[in-house]
């Protein structure tokens, strides 16, 4: 299950810079000074690229941290924090 | 410690923070139901400014401010302690939500009426993220080990509730006014706002009367309190990372479940099945109120059997029924064919002038189909004022869907399945977020990836599925990709990397 863990990690860290891609490349696709829909507007559009760039970089952490076998064994008390 | 508190006093304690909490949702609630009626009255069409006021009041509140006010209170909850910061996250919702009811509207005092009202939307997300950790953390540090889940799942329900009494309040206003009165400037719209103040007085009254959580008051008699409770929640790697955890392995699925099974399914019924709307709303009613003792059910549960498989198994049946649940609904409410033709009965015509002198001649036609929905078609007509225009316009759309009583209580029945597994997947969260943190960050480590997996993750569940439709639109259900897609992923993530042991001393 370990090395599981950490194969997946590699998967987290790719997902992260993926999703932003696809962010972006929505945002740039639909945009539309014109358009009346919520997805034609460019403040919804800075609003959630601005709030998703972080968690999407914690995802990466997330990743990162698999790979480097830190979840192979969770904490059993606050001490081990 | 637990030993010294009495079955008396957690039922005090659960009482105080869960009615508290279940306000603060409801409050959070109207402004969103009544977002059209709001919409209206603060930010008119045609003026760019309020169009951009209204947009960052229904986004940055939910989206930027909620997460935002989970660092700030839940720093403060660390530092002070839970019952000051819980009482003054409700009295700053409670307030929020009473002076919306009270702001005059654009008509009366201009660009000043959507100005304020945004203040106070955006006081109330930060309220909202401040709540949920302080309750959840408040009743679970009461609690003894074997009861963590099921006295925590009381705060779980809080959620559903607020929807349910939001739902009811606004509905009995609306059905005992017409249109007109309910919408004006000083209308009906504004009592739900109003009656808020009422319930949180009352809640305000019971929380003041509560002593501090006997770990916090434990730890601050011993000087261990954190001093820098979001250094040590973030910065450090042993709690940074289990907060990741936290929001990939289970808060990120349970956000996008719980959004789709109450808020996603409204608005299919209402603006894809175009059902009626007292039908659509008595739908959810009946649904929630059935479901709702599930949330028990399955936090008592967790305590039995762990929290983790009962999550990871609400996610699952998620993902598996989510697309024929709504298919469902879709074909069920199809009207295309079965028209009672032989019958036909009288439209009912209504001719108006608007703004620029065109006639707007609506004329609404009852139908049955031979699926026992009742139905009307209205169609417009509009004849031009301005002769050298086009001789008219005419559109004909499918309206008010009445559904027989069959079909009625088979929705009823849909409806309770996706908020069952809302139940599941929301039922032992806060147990199990309680346990992987240590007391003295125990509130800013919990409320963060609560707020980004619930008000990020869920609340985009309406944005995304409109970005997928309008790609592809040839598929009326691509929207539920986003839930499945989110809930599939932290699925995979929960079942691999979270473990199911129920950590029975969170004293440390």
């Amino acid at each position: 299950m370990n090395s599981i863990k950490k194969y997946l990690g590699i998967v987290w860290l790719l997902l992260a810079p993926i999703v932003i891609f696809f962010l972006v490349a929505g945002a740039v696709a639909n945009i539309d000074a014109a358009g009346k829909k919520d997805i034609n507007n460019p403040i919804i559009w800075i609003i959630i690229i601005s709030i998703f760039t972080p968690i999407a970089i914690g995802l990466m952490i997330f990743g990162w941290y698999a790979l480097k076998g830190e979840y192979d064994h969770l904490p059993e008390s606050s001490e081990e924090l | 410690m637990n030993q010294t508190i009495t079955p008396k006093t957690i039922r005090s304690v659960i009482a105080a923070s869960s009615v508290g909490t279940m306000i603060e949702w409801y409050d959070f609630y109207i402004f969103g139901m009544l977002a059209k009626t709001i919409s209206t009255q603060f930010f008119p069409e045609g003026n760019a400014t309020a169009a951009l006021l209204s947009t960052l009041a229904i986004f940055a509140a939910g989206f930027i401010v909620r997460p935002f006010g989970a660092l700030v209170f839940g720093r403060l909850g660390d530092l002070i302690g839970r019952k000051y910061t819980f009482l003054l996250t409700l009295v700053l919702m409670g307030g929020s939500t009473f002076l919306i009811g009270l702001v005059p509207g654009y008509k009366t005092i201009g660009i000043a009426a959507p100005l304020l009202v945004l203040l106070l939307r955006l006081i109330q997300g930060l309220a909202l993220g401040g709540e949920y950790g302080g309750a959840a953390t408040y009743v679970a540090e009461h609690s003894p080990a074997n009861k963590r889940g099921y006295y925590t799942s009381w705060i779980q329900t809080t959620a559903t509730l607020g929807l349910f009494v939001a739902l009811g309040i606004i509905m009995l206003v609306k059905l005992n006014m017409p249109d007109e009165q309910f919408n004006a400037e000083w209308g009906g719209w504004r009592y739900p706002f109003w009656i808020s103040i009422l319930l949180v007085a009352v809640s305000v009254y019971i929380r003041l009367k509560m002593a501090e959580s006997p770990l916090f008051s434990k730890l601050k008699a011993e000087g261990k309190t954190s001093i820098n409770p979001l250094k040590e929640s973030f910065r450090h790697k042993g709690n940074f990372k289990m907060v990741l955890l936290a929001l990939f392995g289970a808060v990120m699925g349970q956000g996008v479940i719980w959004y789709t099974g109450q808020f996603y399914a409204q608005n299919f019924l209402e603006t894809k099945c175009n059902i009626e709307f007292e039908q659509s709303r008595t739908i959810m009613l009946w649904a929630i109120a059935f479901a709702t003792p599930f949330f028990l059910l399955f936090g008592w549960l967790s305590d039995k059997i762990g929290r983790k498989w009962i999550m990871m198994l609400g996610m699952l049946l998620g993902i598996l029924t989510y697309r024929p649940i709504f298919q469902t609904f879709l074909e069920d409410t199809e009207v295309v064919s079965g028209l009672n033709e032989k019958h036909p009965q009288p439209g009912i015509v209504k001719i108006h002038t608007d703004n620029k002198n065109d006639s707007i001649i609506t004329t609404t036609t009852p139908h049955y189909s031979i699926s026992r929905i009742h139905f009307y078609t209205q169609k417009t007509d509009t004849i031009y004022a301005d002769r050298s225009m086009r001789a008219g316009h005419s559109q004909e759309k499918i309206i008010n869907k009445k559904l027989g009583q069959s079909l009625y209580w088979k929705f009823v029945g849909l409806v309770f399945l996706l908020i069952l597994y809302v139940t599941m997947v929301y039922g032992p969260i806060a147990a199990f977020l309680v346990e992987m943190f240590p007391t003295r960050i125990r509130y800013t480590s919990m409320s963060l990836p609560y707020h980004i997996g619930n008000g990020v993750f869920g609340g985009l569940v309406p944005f995304i599925g409109l970005l997928l439709t309008t790609s592809y639109p040839a598929d009326p259900l691509v929207g539920l990709w986003y839930p499945i897609g989110v809930a599939a992923l932290c699925l995979v993530i929960g079942v691999i990397y979270l473990r199911n042991k129920i950590d029975k001393d969170v004293t440390d």
